[in-house]
C-alpha cells in the first residue's frame, strides 16, 4: 500500500492542471520528486504528452453494496470502477445489509477497500440505528474504530427528525465528524415517482417536490449554525436549494457544504417519456433550469464538488414498470465525462475548477490529509491523467460495475481518464486497471 | 468547443431506442393498396385502383382500354332488370319477396339504379339495402386493415325473401362467398341470387352469377375497373393491360 | 397500427377511422340474432388485470368474442416485484404462449408503454386498459363516441371534465383526444387535484362549476375517491359534493343538449348525486355499450389487417 514498492515513474509532456508548456513529472516513493524537464531514468516512463494533470479524485458518495448485495457490486469491481473514473478516494454509503451502524460493518468495509488496493475506500457511518432515524448510532465507537470514520449519513433516507438531525450535528462536533443529509422530506414524497413538474404530470408519476428538498436544507443550515455543528449537503438537485445555500453560507457558526451529482448536472425530466426506469433516481432528475442553476452554484463554489451517488442495480430491479424499479444510477467512470460536457466545455470551469470540485474540496470535507493537495514537489503521488481531446461512448456492459444501470448508455461523451495513480502506484492505465 | 444545454444528447442512449409506437396503417381506406395480381383478394375488381389512375394523366391512356361506355353501362344494367323480372316475377300475385342487397362499394349504387329499372319496366319497388362483408373476408390478413363499409338491410329483414346479391365485378369468387356467410348470420333467405355487371372469369370457388352483364375474357394480371356516377363521377368500364400497375 | 398505449398515439384520421369502423360494427350488429363475427378467428387475445375492473375487463372481453377472437382472461393482482412474476416475464410469457394481443391493465404508469417494449421482437399488440393515473385511451374513444352520438362532429364543442383530474387516466387521455377532435376543453377540480402545469394543457382550467356549466355542450364527471380525503385533497366527501357535486340544481343551469357522462364506478352523492345519475340526460349506459363496438374497431385495426413487419 505504501507505494515504496511501486518504484519510479515518470510522465512524460503532462499539463499539471491543464495549464503552461509540458513538463515532466517523476514519481519517486510514493511522492511527487521532481516536476520541469526530469533527465533521470525512472522505472516505469509512461508517455503522457498532451495529458491534464491533476490531484486524483474523491468521491464523497458512493454505494458499494457490499456487504448485502454483491449480485450488484463489490469493493472490488466498485475500486476498479473507481480507478478507471480517476479516484484515488471513495466515501461508501451506510445502506449495506447489514447497515453500516457499528465499527464492525465500517471495519469490514474499510478492510475490504486495502485488500483490494486500487483506491482509498472510507466507510460512512448511519447517523441512526439501522437508518430508522430514530436513535443515534454508536457515531463515537465508529470514529475511533480502525475506519476512521469521519463522515456520517443516512443517505437513502433523510433525517427528517429535526431532533435527532440537532443531536446529530452537535454530537459530531466533537467526532471531528460531518453529517450529510439526503434532504427529503417524506411527508412531502410520499409515493414520489419523479420530480413534481409538468412532464410528471403529464405521465401520471406521483411528484417528488422541490420543496421537500429546500425546506430540509434551510432547516438543516439553521440547525447547524446554531449548533456550530458541520452540515453537508448530498445530492443537491434544485435552484431552489442552491438559492438556500447562497443565503446560508457564513450566517453562523455551522460549517455548511454541498455535493452535486454528475447526472443532475446534465439529465432533466424530459427523460421521463420512455418510463425506462435506467433515469430514476433519488432525489429525481428535474428541469433543465435546475440543470442551469446546478451548473452555475457549482461553478461559484457555492456548492462545493461533485459525487456522483454511484448507485448499482440488479437488472430485474431495473428492467421493470417504473414505480417498481430501484432509484440510482451508476456514477464512478462517467463522472469526469459529464463534468467535463457540462462545466468545462460551456467555459463555467477550466482544470483548475475540476480539480477543486473533484478533488480538493471534497478531500476538505472529509478531512482528508494526503488526498486533493497541490501538484508540487513532495506532495502524494495521487494522481489523475486525463485526455481531454478523447471522445467515448459509454456502453454499460463495459463498465467495471458489476451492474449495469447507466443512464449515459449510448451517449458519446468527451474526455477520457487515461491514468490513475495512488500513492505512486498506478491504478489504472489506458482503461485497463492494474492490480 | 461544443456548449451543449442540459438534456441536450450527442448521441441517443442506446437502451432508449426502441421502435416506433406511433399508428401506421389505420387511417385512409385500405383499397388504395390493393394489389393488381392477387385474384384470390378479389383486387382485381380494381374498384379502388383506377380512380386514381386515369386522374394521372394521358400517358396512361395506351394501357387501358374502355369495355363499356356509359350509354353501354346504362343498357346492361336495364337488360338485367328485365332478366330480374323474368326470373323473380315479382309482379305475381304469389311472388317471392324479392331484396336487392349491393355489396359495397359498387355493388350499393348497382343494386339501386337496379331497383329503379325495375319500378319502371313493372311498376314493383323492389327494397334495397347494402350488405358490407369486409369482416367475413378471407383475406383481410393479407392486406393492410380495410374501413368497414356501411350494412343495412331492410326492415323486415331477410327471412324467407329472395335475396339478390348485386357486385360490379365477379372474379375468385371470394366476395360472394364472404357476403353468403354474413347473410347467414343476419337471417335464413329462402334462396340467394347473384347479379354481377361484369364476370372476368379466373373462379377459386364454385361459384356462378345468376345475372352476369357482360363477360369478359381477361388475363389475371389485368384488372377490371368499373366506374359509376355516383362513387367516380362517370359511368364506365375499363380494361387495364397486364403490367400496367408495375410502375406504382 | 401495432400498439394502443396512449390516446397521443392517435391520429386525427386514426380516431375517425376507429370511431367509424365502431359506428359501422354497432350498425351491423343491430338486431341481430347472430351477434358473432368470424373476423378474428384464430387470433388470441389476453387481457392481463392487475387491478380489479369488471367494466373494461368485460368490455373487451365481449369485444373479443364477438369477432371470433379466442379471450383469455389473465387475472394478477399485486406488484410484481417480490410478489412471484415480473411484469415482464408475464408479458414474455404471454407472447411466447401465442397471444396476438394483450389487454393491460396495470396500476404502474407508463406498464403498457413498458410491455410495448419489451415485446417490440414479438408480434404481439399491446392494448393500454389503463395504466396507474397515466392513460385509457379506450375509455376516452369510447367518451368520444358517445359524445359524436349526442352532438355530432366534436369540432368546437365545449367539454367540461370535473374531478380528480390528478389521479384521473380518464382525464389525461380525453384531454388528448378531444383536443385531437377540435373540441374545447374546461377542467374543473379544486387546486389540490389538478396536475403541474396543467395551465400548459391545451384546456381551459376553473375551480368554479357552476361558472363552467354556462354555455357547456356536455360535462364529464370523473370518480372521486373518498380515500383522497387523507390525503387532505380535500376536507370531507360533503364539501366535496357541495363544491363539485353534480346535483339536479346544477344540471338544470347545463344547456338542454348537453349529457352528462361518467366513466364509472359512480359514487352517488359524492361526485353525482342519485337523481342526475339516473336522468335521461345521463349516457353512462350508452357509455358501456359504445364500449364493447369501440373495442371491437380497436381490435380490428389491430389484428384484423396484415402483419405489420417487426
Amino acid at each position: 500500500m505504501s507505494g515504496t514498492d511501486a518504484g519510479t515513474t515518470l510522465f512524460r509532456g503532462v499539463l499539471p492542471y491543464g495549464e503552461g508548456e509540458p513538463v515532466d513529472v517523476l514519481v519517486a516513493d510514493g511522492r511527487i520528486a521532481e516536476i520541469g524537464r526530469v533527465t533521470q531514468r525512472a522505472d516505469r516512463v509512461v508517455d503522457a504528452q498532451g495529458l491534464v494533470a491533476l490531484p486524483g479524485f474523491v468521491d464523497l458518495h458512493t454505494h458499494l453494496r457490499e456487504p448485502g448485495r454483491e449480485d450488484t457490486e463489490t469493493v472490488q469491481t466498485a475500486s476498479e470502477a473507481a480507478a478507471l473514473g480517476g479516484y484515488t478516494a471513495v466515501f461508501a454509503m451506510a445502506n449495506t445489509d447489514p447497515v453500516a451502524d457499528n465499527p464492525v460493518i465500517v471495519e469490514y468495509v474499510w478492510q475490504r477497500g486495502r485488500d483490494v488496493g486500487l483506491v482509498d475506500v472510507h466507510p460512512i457511518g448511519a447517523v441512526s440505528v439501522g437508518l430508522r432515524g430514530e436513535r443515534l448510532a454508536e457515531l463515537g465507537a465508529m470514529a475511533r474504530s480502525r475506519a476512521g470514520v469521519r463522515l456520517f449519513s443516512d443517505d437513502g433516507h433523510c433525517v427528517s427528525d429535526p431532533l435527532l438531525m440537532r443531536r446529530a450535528l452537535e454530537y459530531t462536533r466533537a467526532l471531528g465528524g460531518v453529517v450529510a443529509q439526503h434532504a427529503e422530506d417524506p411527508r412531502l414524497t410520499g409515493g414520489a415517482q419523479a420530480h413534481e413538474g409538468p412532464a410528471a404530470a403529464e405521465r401520471g408519476l406521483a411528484g417528488w417536490p422541490a420543496p421537500a428538498e429546500e425546506s430540509v436544507v434551510a432547516r438543516d443550515c439553521l440547525l447547524a449554525h446554531h449548533t456550530g455543528g458541520r452540515l453537508h449537503v448530498c445530492h443537491v438537485s434544485t435552484a431552489g436549494t442552491a438559492d438556500v445555500l447562497r443565503w446560508a453560507r457564513g450566517r453562523g457558526e455551522g460549517t455548511i457544504t454541498a455535493e452535486v451529482t454528475p447526472h443532475h448536472l446534465l439529465l432533466t425530466d424530459e427523460r421521463l417519456a420512455t418510463y425506462d426506469p435506467v433515469n430514476k433516481v433519488n432525489p429525481p432528475l428535474r428541469t433543465a433550469a435546475d440543470t442551469e442553476a446546478l451548473r452555475t452554484a457549482l461553478a461559484e463554489g457555492v456548492v462545493d464538488c461533485v459525487a456522483t451517488d454511484h448507485a448499482p442495480h440488479a437488472p430485474q430491479e431495473k428492467d421493470t414498470e417504473w414505480a417498481c424499479a430501484r432509484p440510482g444510477m451508476l456514477g464512478l467512470q462517467t463522472a469526469l465525462s459529464v463534468v467535463v460536457l457540462t462545466m468545462v466545455e460551456t467555459g463555467l470551469l477550466d482544470w483548475r475548477g475540476v480539480a477543486r470540485v473533484m478533488s480538493e474540496r471534497p478531500a476538505e470535507i472529509a478531512g482528508l490529509a494526503d488526498q486533493g493537495r497541490p501538484l508540487r514537489v513532495g506532495e502524494p503521488a495521487n494522481l489523475t491523467l486525463v485526455d481531454p481531446e478523447a471522445r467515448w461512448v459509454v456502453r454499460g456492459g463495459e463498465l467495471a460495475s458489476i451492474a449495469d444501470n447507466t443512464p449515459f448508455e449510448g451517449m458519446e461523451l468527451p474526455a477520457t481518464v487515461a491514468a490513475t495513480m495512488l500513492r505512486g502506484r498506478l491504478t489504472s492505465l489506458d482503461g485497463k486497471v492494474l492490480s | 468547443m461544443t456548449l451543449r444545454r442540459p438534456g441536450e444528447f450527442v448521441t441517443p442512449p442506446g437502451r432508449l431506442t426502441h421502435r416506433s409506437l406511433l399508428l401506421s396503417g389505420v387511417s385512409g381506406p385500405a383499397g388504395d393498396q390493393t394489389s393488381f395480381n392477387d385474384p384470390s383478394s378479389e383486387a382485381g375488381k380494381g374498384v379502388h385502383f383506377v380512380a386514381p389512375r386515369t386522374r394521372a394523366g394521358a400517358a396512361d391512356q395506351g394501357e387501358q382500354r374502355q369495355l363499356l361506355a356509359a350509354a353501354d353501362v346504362a343498357r346492361t344494367i336495364a337488360r338485367i332488370a328485365h332478366q330480374i323480372i323474368e326470373r323473380t316475377t315479382p309482379d305475381a300475385e304469389d311472388a317471392d319477396r324479392v331484396l336487392l342487397l349491393g355489396i359495397p362499394s359498387r355493388g350499393a349504387p348497382l343494386a339501386r339504379r337496379l331497383a329503379a329499372k325495375i319500378a319502371e319496366f313493372s311498376g314493383v319497388t323492389i327494397p334495397t339495402g347494402t350488405l358490407d362483408v369486409t369482416l367475413y373476408r378471407d383475406d383481410l390478413r393479407r392486406r393492410p386493415t380495410r374501413a368497414l363499409e356501411s350494412t343495412s338491410l331492410p326492415v323486415d329483414g331477410i327471412d324467407d325473401a329472395l335475396v339478390v346479391l348485386v357486385d360490379d365485378v365477379l372474379f375468385s369468387g371470394r366476395t360472394v362467398r364472404a357476403a353468403l356467410d354474413a347473410l347467414r348470420d343476419h337471417g335464413r333467405p329462402r334462396a340467394v341470387q347473384l347479379a354481377v355487371l361484369i364476370d372476368r372469369g379466373h373462379r377459386e370457388l364454385p361459384i356462378r352469377a345468376d345475372y352476369v352483364g357482360k363477360n369478359v375474357p381477361t388475363a389475371r394480371d389485368e384488372g377490371v375497373s368499373v366506374q359509376l356516377r355516383e362513387t367516380d363521377g362517370t359511368d364506365a368500364v375499363l380494361l387495364r393491360r397486364r403490367g400496367t400497375e408495375t410502375s406504382r | 397500427m401495432r400498439h394502443l398505449l396512449s390516446a397521443s398515439d392517435l391520429g386525427g384520421e386514426d380516431v375517425a377511422a376507429i370511431l367509424d369502423t365502431a359506428d359501422k360494427l354497432k350498425q351491423t350488429l343491430l338486431g341481430r340474432e347472430v351477434r358473432k363475427l368470424p373476423t378474428l378467428r384464430g387470433r388470441t387475445v389476453v387481457t392481463a388485470f392487475y387491478e380489479n375492473s369488471t367494466r373494461t375487463r368485460v368490455s373487451f372481453e365481449v369485444a373479443g368474442k364477438w369477432m371470433s377472437a379466442d379471450v383469455i382472461n389473465v387475472s394478477a393482482t399485486g406488484s410484481s416485484v417480490g410478489k412471484g412474476e415480473s411484469l415482464r416475464d408475464t408479458a414474455l410469457t404471454l407472447a411466447a404462449a401465442g397471444a396476438d394481443c394483450v389487454v393491460l391493465r396495470h396500476p404502474a404508469s407508463g406498464a403498457a408503454r413498458r410491455v410495448a417494449d419489451w415485446l417490440a421482437d414479438h408480434g404481439t399488440s399491446v392494448v393500454n386498459a389503463g395504466d396507474g393515473t397515466h392513460e385509457h385511451p379506450t375509455q376516452a374513444l369510447l367518451d368520444a363516441q358517445t359524445l359524436r352520438e349526442s352532438l355530432g362532429e366534436l369540432t368546437g364543442r365545449r367539454i367540461v371534465i370535473v374531478g380528480d383530474v390528478l389521479h384521473s387516466r380518464v382525464a389525461r387521455s380525453n384531454v388528448r383526444l378531444l383536443h385531437r377532435l377540435g373540441a374545447e376543453v374546461v377542467l374543473v377540480a379544486p387546486p389540490t387535484l389538478l396536475p403541474t402545469g396543467v395551465r400548459d394543457w391545451p384546456v381551459r382550467v376553473t375551480h368554479d362549476l357552476d361558472e363552467s356549466l354556462e354555455g357547456a355542450d356536455a360535462v364529464m364527471v370523473l370518480r372521486v375517491q373518498a380515500e383522497r380525503m387523507h390525503g387532505s385533497f380535500f376536507p370531507s366527501a360533503r364539501e366535496y359534493a357541495i363544491a363539485y357535486g353534480l346535483n339536479e340544481r346544477r344540471l338544470a343551469r347545463l344547456p338542454e343538449h348537453a349529457p352528462v357522462l361518467h366513466p364509472g364506478p359512480m359514487i352517488r352523492g359524492m361526485e353525482i348525486s342519485h337523481a342526475v345519475a339516473d336522468s335521461p340526460r345521463s349516457l353512462v349506459t350508452d357509455q358501456v355499450r359504445n364500449g364493447v363496438h369501440v373495442r371491437m374497431a380497436v381490435l380490428y385495426h389491430l389484428l384484423a389487417g396484415e402483419e405489420t413487419a417487426v
